[in-house]
């Protein structure tokens, strides 16, 4: 309300737009809240209270115009129908799989997504399991403190990465990081994608069969969507064949882990570098009996450097989303 | 060629070289005999060359013993273990393995590199302990853009340097000479260069002179956020300092292939999350351990027939 006395408007606290958060994500955990809060707005926690979620939109969040989403706060259709006034999602997680994008469309509701400021760290992360698989470094880490280099002698070879076949299964931002960093170790780069991409001269191959038909290693580096859910599937695992490797910095179910799990088992394909799996964090006990493959904890993107990069952003698209001024990383599907 | 005596003074481990060895000489292997000095002793007339590795080579001592030696040909690229000026001396000639493990030694670096940073094996081992039902893993360091420091910029030191470029890390090195067209920064000395580098890696060759290159002084340079990477030799890090300096936290961590007294690793390191330890496999692949054989049986090889060595050092 308009006042022409000083003090007044001095005491005038206009409420802060809100930013519904209906579940903590993950970052909030490992960097504290402080990085991601702002002058600029405020956080109306939902996992704050003891009110079940909807009964919570309803008291507190009717004109509620932006959701902060992440890997454990999920954004469906039936959370959108009760808040009418979103005009906003900002996500902290890489994946998007989380969110009902063609209802944000339907709804006109922009998305923000993190853009490259993870690109770095699960790039790394990706040639990092590649290189232990092939050069068994978690098994003769393990074999070395457990004390058996002098009476069990030296540990069994492992596998070239200088010459390798590496199919990239997905080309965005972080696919492209990771061609990037095997091109160094002389890694012949090909790949599947939804769409050929200009920008590289990599060999491209429609069908992800096919990819794994002439690679000696499959990346997976795309998100998960209605299409690559166990895109990885017998078929592809068979092709990839004995002597094949597969690294997934992705989302578990694009793989069929049972399916990858019994080719492991049985020798058909060679080995294994997991940060996801079908159903976190329970994986399947049948991975811990295999000194082939090397299993992460879904922490790709969890580094100081990437968390601080993300707060950041998250803050930067909300600042001016309630500014009106353009996102700094809307996503737009291709 | 059958009546050329060859010594392999390393263990007969690698069927590979073992049997193509055996095809062209007679092999002799030293680590089988209960009693060395006599077998040397018994077939010293025959043996006109020996086989050794990065473990086993051939010292003064040993070269006095073999009156006939004309060729050592080591399966490694590093001759730490070869008396290099006796063998001058008695005009016997010395080949290694240069080039062909340049790669794979460079490889495993920089994955020794993210096995530390990114906590590759402690989180593995996280999982496989049911930890991970039970809460996330803690945040690991960003390996992407951090500063290497590289101890020689030789072959592998430069294989290193190029595969870390990729990941945008700023590139130093230590070199007993600068090097003219090189784009990197020299530092002079290397407790200079550890003090300016988040990693450091040691990549030259063990002489004298590099002997406990990285000691306690040039670890506290390198500090309680750097990480030390040695797939060189053992004896190029006073390896009780190592220990100390881990265990009272004035380094970071480490990444180590090599050690003092191999097999022998320091067990208070076995306890430790921020250190890799691997058995000596910078070169072991299959691939590249076959193309190692085939060097050294080819340099044999072109001696007894008079043509030139393929890799000569000596």
């Amino acid at each position: 309300m308009a006042s022409t006395n000083p003090q007044e408007s001095v005491r005038d606290h206009s409420p802060l737009p809100k930013v519904l958060v209906p579940n903590k994500p993950r970052s909030f955990y490992t960097i504290g809240e402080e990085p991601f809060t702002s002058t600029k707005f405020q956080y109306l926690k939902a996992y704050e209270s003891p009110l079940p979620l909807d009964q919570f939109l309803a008291t507190h969040a009717h004109s509620v115009k932006a959701i902060l989403s992440s890997a454990s706060a999920p954004v469906t259709a039936d959370l959108l129908q009760l808040l009418p006034t979103v005009r906003l999602v900002v996500t902290t997680s890489a994946g998007l799989n989380q969110i009902d994008l063609p209802e944000c469309r339907r709804r006109g509701i922009a998305v923000a997504n993190v853009a490259n400021v993870y690109s770095a760290d699960v790039a790394d992360l990706a040639v990092g399991l590649l290189i232990d698989v092939l050069r068994k470094i978690s098994a003769s880490n393990r074999y070395v403190k457990q004390g058996n280099w002098p009476t069990r002698g030296d540990y069994p070879l492992g596998s070239k990465l200088g010459g390798k076949r590496v199919g990239i299964v997905g080309l965005g931002n972080i696919g492209y990081e990771v061609t990037k960093r095997l091109e160094a170790f002389g890694c012949c780069i090909s790949y599947n994608s939804r769409k050929k991409k200009p920008y590289v001269s990599y060999p491209f191959y429609e069908n992800v069969c096919e990819l794994a038909a002439n690679c000696d290693a499959l990346i997976i580096c795309c998100g998960l969507t209605d299409q690559t859910h166990h895109l990885i599937n017998k078929e592809v695992l068979s092709a990839l064949g004995k002597k094949g490797v597969i690294v997934n910095i992705g989302r578990g179910p694009i793989i069929d882990e049972k399916e990858m799990v019994r080719c492991l088992m049985e020798g058909e394909i060679a080995g294994a570098g997991l940060d996801v799996f079908e159903n976190e964090p329970d994986v399947a006990k049948d991975f811990f009996a295999l000194d082939n493959v090397v299993l992460s904890p879904h922490c790709a993107v969890f580094t100081p450097e990437s968390m601080k990069d993300l707060s950041e952003l998250v803050v930067g698209n909300l600042v001016a989303f309630f500014s009106n001024k353009p996102l700094l990383s809307e996503y737009v599907d291709e | 060629m059958e009546s050329i005596g060859v010594l392999m003074t390393c263990p007969p481990n690698f069927p590979y070289l073992v049997e193509e060895l055996e095809k062209r000489f007679t092999l002799y292997k030293l680590q089988n005999a209960p009693d060395k000095t006599h077998f040397i002793n018994s077939h010293k007339n025959s043996i006109r060359a020996v086989v050794g590795n990065a473990g086993f080579g051939a010292d003064a001592e040993l070269i006095d013993q073999l009156p006939k030696l004309e060729i050592v040909s080591s399966f490694s690229v590093g001759l730490d273990k070869v008396d290099l000026p006796k063998c001058k001396e008695k005009r016997i000639r010395v080949t290694n393995t240069p080039d062909v493990l340049t790669n794979d030694v460079a490889d495993l670096a920089i994955g020794l590199m993210l096995a530390v940073l990114r906590r590759l094996c402690e989180s593995d081992r996280y999982v496989r302990s049911g930890k991970w039902k039970k809460g996330d893993y803690k945040l690991t360091t960003k390996f992407t853009g951090k500063s290497v420091g590289i101890i020689g910029l030789g072959r592998i030191g430069m294989a290193i340097a190029t595969r870390a470029e990729a990941f945008s890390c700023p590139i130093s090195y230590y070199a007993r000479t600068e090097k003219p067209d090189v784009k990197y920064r020299y530092y002079p000395s290397v407790i200079e260069l550890a003090a300016n580098c988040q990693i450091l890696v040691v990549a030259c060759a063990l002489t004298e002179e590099t002997h406990h290159i990285v000691n306690r002084e040039v670890m506290n340079a390198l500090g309680p956020k750097g990480v030390l990477i040695n797939i060189g030799r053992g004896p190029h890090v006073d390896e009780p300092e190592l220990v100390s300096a881990l265990l009272e936290g004035r380094l970071g961590g480490a990444g180590l292939d090599v050690f003092e007294d191999e097999p022998n690793v320091p067990e208070p390191l076995f306890g430790l999350e921020n250190v890799v330890l691997l058995p000596h496999v910078g070169s072991g692949t299959v691939e590249t351990r076959k193309a190692m054989a085939d060097l050294v049986v080819g340099n044999l090889e072109a001696h007894f027939f008079k043509k030139p060595l393929l890799t000569p050092v000596v």
